[in-house]
């Protein structure tokens, strides 16, 4: 299983989306293109309902704790309810060019 | 001083603070760049640290908040979350005025901490 689908399967066992998507963007950045370092997410869930933001992503984290522990360097997160996910049509915002400070 | 003082004595003494790779001015991370330039749209003061200049809050910092990552966004002692949650935030409207209210609380003589 590469990193990706390990993401896919915590995420799906976590958070049981009604929609899920993730995205290696690890291509974007410099590091070399094996790094498996760099993902966005995209996930929608009942589980999501009720919560903050910050409540939601810490959800994620936490199910994503031994990957982010171990070489992924960036995750970016969109986080909704079904409803939040009808109300923007399935719209999901992209990621800034990297800039190079990849320090760690 | 300990490291973990220092980062909550830096987010208790300054209203909105950023850590984040670079400055606002040169941000080294996409991701820090896009929260520095969503704080700078509203207008109003914040302070930041560039952690790529102070590795020990570089390490500290994700084991005091809880959270992996970089950018930290903080708003009167709290985090608020990272780079997404900063932009959905701005776009919503609801950072313009988190900030509006953290800004009556710089004190009056003394400028943000900026490392």
């Amino acid at each position: 299983m590469n990193r990706q689908q390990t993401i896919e399967h915590k995420l799906q066992q976590a958070l049981s989306p009604m929609h899920l998507e993730v995205l290696s963007e690890t291509h974007m950045h410099n590091v070399p293109e094996d790094a498996e370092s760099h993902y966005r997410v995209t996930a929608v869930s009942e589980q999501f309902s009720g919560k903050s933001l910050l409540q939601r992503h810490r959800l994620v984290n936490a199910a994503l704790a031994e990957e982010l522990a171990n070489g992924i360097h960036a995750l970016a997160l969109h986080t909704m309810t079904p409803e939040e996910w009808s109300e923007k049509n399935g719209h999901t915002p992209t990621s800034p060019p990297c800039l190079g400070g990849g320090a760690k | 001083m300990d490291p973990l003082d220092r980062i909550k004595e830096q987010i208790e003494s300054n209203p909105v603070i950023i850590y984040m790779k670079g400055t606002p001015q040169f941000p080294q991370c996409g991701f820090s760049s896009r929260a520095a330039a969503a704080l700078q749209d509203c207008g109003d003061k914040f302070a930041y640290v560039n952690i790529l200049a102070d590795p020990e809050i570089f390490e500290n910092l994700p084991k005091f908040a809880d959270w992996p990552t970089f950018p930290q966004v903080y708003v009167d002692g709290e985090l608020i979350g990272g780079c997404d949650i900063t932009l959905e935030l701005h776009a919503s409207g609801e950072l313009q005025k988190m900030l509006k209210e953290a800004a009556k609380k710089w004190p009056d003589e003394e400028e943000g901490q900026q490392n």
